[in-house]
């Protein structure tokens, strides 16, 4: 049984329908790659699926439990964290309480402070300071640490190397790395499960295990990272192929 | 010497509109809303203790120790009831309904305990006249005194409870951004009914003192209410600490005024505030424009 | 690629049958009106006098709030000072009537500089703002030895009049001013004014980017709901005579509002009309009851707030489309989509 079942998920944003009945199962340990232009939906739906946006049609089952009408804390207190887009964090808020804030959700599991922060040891230094004093790589780390400190079963991570320096989206992908058990080989049950929305295509190559494309609000292609091509997955970036190609290419 | 004694009874005074204010400033300050009905809360709660002290011969600090929950409860039951959906709809909403809730309390007010002016002072024997002599000749209330310090001490709790507790922690979480705060498990809907419930605690608490120190009526609440928010402007709005400075200037301007003219004590209050107000908007404007001509010498990212 | 137009044209209309037909209506119902005082009793010419002030409360707050955005819990100010002013006139010998015309007019100039500065205020620091000012003016109108203190005095130039006469006079005054500003208010939506002040209303900043004079707009209205409310405070002495500075700089007025443009419609033409109405109908058959009739009516003003925030007019416009009186704009033809939301 999968570990996040999405079924017929349908999100708006007013009149205009941003996610339009999309179906994914997502199994525990894996690492699942949304790619897709600007406005194809993506962070529409992890938003959706962690409980900050209304879900307008379909269905969320995680761990066999359906959370569709759960409120966003309680989903985080079940175990599904989100690492919002543009990281939001509170600016005004030392990094400490930044990171002690997500202890709300009430999980146990390996993550506390004292581990978070050996994941991200850049941040110890800093642990005092308001969080909108750091740079972007470092508030990146915050923001992901937050998340780590719910213990979460699934991490949602929404464009993580946006704004970011080369170096810093290295720094970033080095500790995910960890996280997702690839430093031990890939698919390892023991990682975290990550569904994770990225526009650099090559961090997506080096880290996910599936890719699923996305363009205006549909699944337009899916596959194993290792069976999909750079080019395929540009073509279906920039719509180049149909959903109809599409089924010719996988049938 | 006048001068001196009016600028120590200003301060006295200060202290009063401080711990009237202090509610009034962490609603605004954790959930951006404007409790019209802050002052009739005040008046509500000074009603209770009264029937306590009168019926049941029960001195008011004591009755605070059974006013102060029940009050809790009401704002509660205010934030769950009003104030939770007026606020999903912007800034204009939370004014009208509770403008409303002013309205039908006061008027019920009315209709329980009718139109007289009451008091808690006889109930407190010899604090509501009992003072000490400064050097200089001033004398000041222990009554006042002690609304100073507990206003401080109110300040102080919940500057701590912010900052070093859990629920502070979640509190100014969910000030900041409701949304983000519940993605790490903080319940944004709790956290505002609990901030709710606390600032009409302290309401709970001022009301106490206001009938101590001087009378009530069922309409006294809409005269409270603006002395809190004069006082909150003053100093700052969102700013707990600016609150008492804003409550003591408040209180040394209106003490200054009743000095010049009969009528004074009122007119110098509105305008000081009124000057403030407009002072911070126009420096706030000029610092823009301000900044503005820098922005040639600052690089961009 | 080619692009593919429609094979039908859209026209877009102001005015449809049933708003030709309310127009008419009103103008026939306001003919009506002027004779009133030829054939009803001297009971009836006077609530109808009441009517009329509160429909130019109603008008101008929602003038205020709903086209300007700007929520004031201190309108009773410019009532009370165009009571003030009338009787300040009169006592220089100013004609009272002469003097009801002239008071308005001078408190509507005296808006614009307090305009300058209140306009820079937003929110509820607006609101309770404009609130302060009005327990400031009371303040320094009971100074004036005229007024005496909360003791108030009387509009006594009045008595040159028989009381027949008065109240004749007083109800062609309100119902003239009414009418007025009431068609005042309606071309002025049927022009810019209205579109700008949808434009404000919906997203001020992006009005301000489309060239929408923001700070005019505001301020036009601003100026005109303060003349409005002083020539309703004005009318309010002519027909009750004496001045009580309390009566009139009292935040009641302002409840009275807020229930009338709530219930009503916030934002829409007839809406304020609508709640001035109830209003008035409320007070005739409830007022009687004292202090459970002020219950009641914050209770409803609440539940409105919170259950029916569109009111009455805004929730039947908004479910049927309907707009009685023509303000807006409607696209006929073409692809028969529905009228924009108001």
């Amino acid at each position: 049984m999968s570990l996040l079942k999405i079924d017929g998920l349908e999100a708006r944003h007013g009149l205009l329908t941003a996610v339009q009945g999309i179906s994914l199962e997502i199994e525990q340990g894996e690492t699942l790659a949304l790619v897709g232009a600007n406005g194809a939906g993506k962070t529409t739906l992890l938003r959706t699926l962690a409980g900050v946006h209304p879900l307008a049609a379909g269905r969320i089952v995680f761990d066999g439990l359906d959370v569709s009408a759960l409120p966003a804390h309680r989903r985080a207190a079940a175990g599904l964290a989100l690492v919002p887009e543009g990281r939001k964090l509170f600016p005004a808020m030392t990094v400490q309480e930044n990171l002690l804030v997500a202890l709300s959700a009430k999980r146990d599991g390996r993550w506390n402070l004292s581990t978070v922060l050996e994941a991200f040891p850049q941040l110890k230094p800093k642990l005092k300071a308001a969080a909108g004093t750091l740079s972007g790589g470092q508030q990146q780390a915050v923001a992901i640490g937050r998340a780590l400190m719910t213990n979460p079963r699934v991490l949602l991570l929404d464009e993580v190397s946006l704004g970011l320096s080369p170096l810093a989206v290295q720094g970033v992908y080095d500790s995910l790395r960890t996280l997702m058990g690839k430093s031990t080989g890939k698919g390892a049950a023991q990682g975290t499960t990550v569904v994770l929305v990225e526009q650099d295509l090559q961090r997506t190559f080096a880290v996910a295990d599936r890719i699923v494309c996305m363009l205006e609000g549909k699944v337009v292609a899916s596959g194993r990272a290792d069976e999909m091509t750079r080019d395929q997955v540009m073509a279906y970036y920039f719509g180049h192929r149909t959903p109809a190609a599409h089924e010719a290419l996988t049938t | 010497m006048i001068w001196l004694n009016q600028l120590v009874q200003g301060l006295m005074l200060g202290g009063y509109y401080a711990l009237l204010a202090c509610g009034l400033s962490f609603m605004y300050g954790v959930m951006r809303i404007i409790n019209l009905a802050h002052g009739s809360l005040a008046v509500l709660s000074a009603y209770l203790l009264f029937l306590l002290a009168e019926r049941f011969d029960i001195h008011p600090l004591l009755g605070l120790v059974a006013v102060v929950p029940v009050m809790a409860l009401v704002g509660w039951v205010l934030h769950r009831l009003v104030l939770e959906r007026s606020a999903r709809s912007g800034a204009l909403l939370p004014l009208l309904s509770t403008f409303g809730v002013a309205s039908v309390l006061d008027n019920s007010m009315f209709q329980s305990f009718g139109a007289d002016t009451r008091s808690l002072a006889p109930y407190i024997d010899t604090l509501s006249y009992d003072s000490w002599t400064l050097p200089g000749g001033v004398i000041v209330g222990q009554l006042s005194v002690l609304t100073l310090v507990i206003a401080v001490g109110l300040l102080g709790g919940l500057h701590l409870m912010l900052v070093r507790t859990a629920l502070g922690r979640r509190i100014r979480a969910a000030a900041h951004d409701a949304d983000t705060a519940q993605l790490v498990g903080v319940d944004a809907r709790s956290v505002y009914a609990a901030s709710t419930a606390i600032a009409i605690s302290t309401v709970a608490i001022a009301g106490a003192f206001l009938a101590m120190r001087a009378t009530f009526d069922p309409y006294t609440g809409p005269q409270q209410l603006i002395f809190a928010f004069e006082a909150v402007v003053i100093g700052g709005a969102g700013s707990l600490w600016g609150t008492l400075i804003g409550g003591i200037v408040l209180g040394i301007a209106q003490s200054i005024g009743a000095q010049i003219h009969s009528q004074g004590f009122l007119i110098t209050g509105h305008v000081t505030f009124l000057v403030v107000l407009l002072a911070r908007v126009y420096v706030a404007d000029s610092v823009r424009r301000w900044f503005r001509t820098l922005r040639p010498r600052i690089t961009m990212p | 690629m080619t692009m593919t137009t429609t094979s039908t044209t859209s026209r877009v209309t102001r005015w449809t049958a049933p708003s030709i037909a309310t127009v008419s209506l009103v103008v026939a119902a306001q003919l009506l009106l002027a004779l009133a005082p030829l054939f009803l009793s001297a009971n009836v010419v006077e609530r109808l006098t009441t009517l009329f002030v509160y429909g130019i409360l109603a008008l101008m707050w929602n003038a205020l709030a709903g086209y300007a955005g700007l929520l004031s819990v201190g309108q009773q100010a410019f009532f009370g000072l165009g009571a003030y002013a009338t009787v300040r006139l009169a006592d220089f010998g100013v004609s009272p009537y002469l003097a009801l015309l002239l008071a308005a007019a001078l408190v509507g100039v005296l808006s614009l500089p307090i305009s300058a500065f209140m306009l820079r205020l937003r929110g509820g620091e607006f609101a309770i703002g404009m609130w302060v000012l009005a327990e400031l003016l009371h303040l320094l109108v009971n100074l004036d030895n005229l007024v005496q203190g909360e003791t108030g005095t009387s509009l006594i130039a009045l008595q040159r009049y028989s009381a027949e006469d008065r109240r004749a006079y007083t109800y062609w005054a309100a119902l003239a001013t009414m009418a007025a500003l009431a068609w005042l208010v309606f071309v002025m939506l049927r022009g810019k004014m209205g579109t700008a002040a949808q434009a404000i209303r919906d997203n001020e900043e992006g009005a301000a980017s489309v060239g929408v004079r923001v700070l005019a707009s505001k301020r036009l209205i601003f100026v005109l709901s303060a003349f409005g409310c002083a020539a309703a405070g004005a009318l309010w002495v002519a027909s009750s005579i004496t001045f009580q500075p309390k009566t009139y700089f009292s935040v009641q007025w302002t409840a009275y509002m807020i229930f009338m443009v709530l219930v009503g419609g916030i934002g829409t033409y007839e809406g304020p009309i609508l709640g001035a109405v109830l209003f008035f109908t409320m007070e005739t058959l409830f007022g009687a009851t004292g202090v459970a009739y002020l219950i009641g009516l914050g209770a409803t003003a609440l539940l409105f707030a919170l259950l029916m925030p569109r009111g009455i007019w805004g929730e039947i416009e908004q479910r049927l489309g309907l707009q009685l009186l023509p303000v807006g704009y409607r696209l006929s033809g073409g692809t028969g989509d529905p009228p924009p939301k108001r």
